[in-house]
């Protein structure tokens, strides 16, 4: 790309960041220069606005009531569900069932789909990749049937070793979960070839969105994946609000998760009869604004245009690994050929902790620890890296600044 | 807050230099101390003589404050009674946390850790290793965290 185009694409994303208030503040006496969005994005005024005009003239229960403010507020946040399906290209709003999160979104597969389906000697197929989330909940569901977890390689790049896939792809596999972009190290997975080589068994697949869902566009029925989940606080919309995609036929076939209101058509104390999709994974009141948060964080990633940001973000990618490269016992672990916009490091004689305090006294705000990946750390043998991790808010200099600092840190621990 | 404070050239040294790092042989007590946080691993050795603990040695991997903090604990310990070593404790648990708390006198060199209270993010960094000689001076063996 020529230096033109790009310093125009700079200047519309330098446009959009002043729609985060929390970018406008000051931190340790320095402009906040936020690296931790793989943690945890920033909303936009959009987001914020939307969660306050909910609260402010529509908040009621959902489903429930045949007063107005009742209808108002379940337009709202059914509203929301149409715009998640849009989002995600689903076939119907019926795939698009509303959690907590990424998190809750792999337990209730693991524990309706893998409790239902798993008998002793069954396998499920992780990577070594994955977030604590996306391995803990099948360890528990595999522990209950007496079923067998099992994991496919990485490469010395952190990269998935195919190979390793194939062979432990077997007849006994009864379903794959694997990262879409691996939070520790920004590796893309090649998530087509394993959809591709999972239905040629006839095993589904799971896909841990949560790191994908900012920077790529996701059409499930291209993916053709079998169920898509992630959370709402890593694609500038509120916390405590996720989503699970799952392909109807699967959904349908599978028991209810957990029991109470509106998850249900009739009770009595004989028999309960279940309402449908995909309100039948929905027990309880949802966290109404938070999906109409989510629904707003949609359109405002729609209206700045996903191919945007992901042109924007692999040019800050670019310049941090070129310039982080050239820091003498600077180390940059992951360096998959296809990667998200985030960088793991570490630096000769400094523990990740340290610089992580060092950075945050310059405003510059990165993450350092295991990343909740503690395999990914043993494969590499660390105990902890540092991440900076990018979204299309963040501009060159706020690069050139981390850089700065990394150095500063050296010469404080010469 | 200056990062001078947190990084002074006392914990940069012992950082870079650990004293006593190692392990000790059985009869000596191991206690394994782990900070979920940063991942912090520790292991502290305490071979003791009655009352007195005669040698102490810490391996296990962690940040600059941590390991600071266990080098410059294992040289202020060692050879002290159990109760010395308690003293030392209190005296330093109140450095990390009270803002108000003036320097004990006999703390001398831990004195040093006295910028960390600036940064709460950092005190458990270098309270894991106190915590984790406790444990082994009790002669109990199971891992302690500090959440
Ligand atoms: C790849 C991946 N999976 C799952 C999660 C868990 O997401 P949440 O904590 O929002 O449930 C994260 C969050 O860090 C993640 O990066």
């Amino acid at each position: 790309m020529t230096r033109n185009a790009n310093s125009n694409l700079s200047a519309q994303m330098a446009k959009w960041r002043s729609d985060f208030p929390v970018l406008q503040q000051n931190i340790n006496g320095h402009p906040l220069v936020y690296l931790d969005n793989g943690a945890s994005s920033q909303r936009p005024l959009a987001v914020i606005e939307a969660e306050r005009h909910y609260a402010s003239h529509l908040h009621s229960n959902v489903h429930r009531g045949v007063h107005s403010l009742s209808a108002l507020a379940t337009d709202a946040f059914e509203g929301a569900r149409e715009s998640v399906r849009r989002f995600l290209n689903a076939r119907s709003t019926r795939e698009i069932i509303f959690t907590r999160g990424t998190t809750e979104s792999i337990n209730l597969v693991a524990q309706s789909y893998g409790g239902s389906q798993l008998r002793a000697g069954d396998e499920i197929l992780i990577t070594t990749l994955e977030h604590h989330s996306n391995i803990v909940p099948w360890q528990m569901a595999c522990k209950a049937a007496g079923a067998t977890l099992k994991v496919a390689a990485i490469n010395r790049r952190g990269e998935l070793d195919l190979a390793s896939f194939k062979a432990l792809l077997s007849p006994r596999t009864r379903l794959v979960a694997t990262s879409h972009v691996s939070n520790a190290l920004g590796s893309v997975l090649p998530v087509a070839q394993i959809v591709a080589l999972a239905h040629a068994q006839g095993v589904p697949v799971l896909l841990d969105g949560a790191q994908a869902i900012p920077h790529l566009s996701i059409d499930v029925q291209a993916l053709d994946c079998d169920f898509y989940v992630f959370s709402g606080h890593k694609l500038y919309g509120p916390d405590g609000i996720g989503v699970l995609y799952g392909r109807e036929s699967l959904l349908e076939a599978m028991p209810p998760w957990q029991g109470g209101g509106d998850m249900i058509l009739t009770v009595s104390f004989t028999e309960t009869t279940y309402n449908q999709l995909p309100y039948k994974f929905e027990a309880g009141t949802p966290h109404i604004s938070g999906a109409i948060g989510l629904g707003a964080a949609i359109d405002y990633v729609t209206q700045i245009g996903l191919k945007n940001i992901a042109e924007w973000e692999q040019h800050l990618l670019h310049h941090a690994t070129a310039q982080l490269s050239t820091i003498e016992g600077l180390t940059i672990i992951g360096t998959a050929e296809d990667k998200a916009s985030l960088v793991s490091f570490t630096v000769d004689g400094i523990h990740p902790h340290d610089l992580g305090t060092i950075l945050d006294q310059s405003g510059i705000a990165i993450r350092t620890g295991h990343h909740c990946a503690m395999p990914v750390m043993q494969f590499f043998g660390l105990p902890a890296t540092a991440r900076a991790s990018f979204a299309f808010y963040n501009t060159m200099d706020e690069i050139d600044q981390l850089v700065t600092a990394v150095r500063s840190a050296q010469h404080l621990f010469r | 807050m200056d990062l001078k404070d947190l990084y002074r050239d006392v914990i940069l040294d012992h950082n870079k230099s650990p004293r006593n790092r190692g392990d000790l042989p059985p009869p000596a007590r191991a206690a394994q101390g782990h900070n979920p946080l940063c991942g912090d691993q520790l292991t502290v050795y305490a071979l003791m003589d009655g009352d007195i603990l005669k040698d102490v040695r810490f391996e296990g991997s962690g940040c600059a404050i941590s390991v600071a903090s266990a080098s410059l604990m294992s040289e202020a310990v060692k050879g002290k009674s159990k109760a010395e070593i308690a003293t030392l404790f209190h005296a330093i648990h109140d450095l990390l946390t009270r803002a108000d708390a003036p320097t004990p006198v006999q703390l001398g060199k831990l004195a040093a850790l006295s910028g960390v209270r600036e940064f709460p993010a950092r005190v458990k960094c270098a309270s894991l290793c106190w915590h984790t000689l406790n444990q082994a001076l009790a002669g109990a063996d199971t891992p302690i965290t500090t959440e």
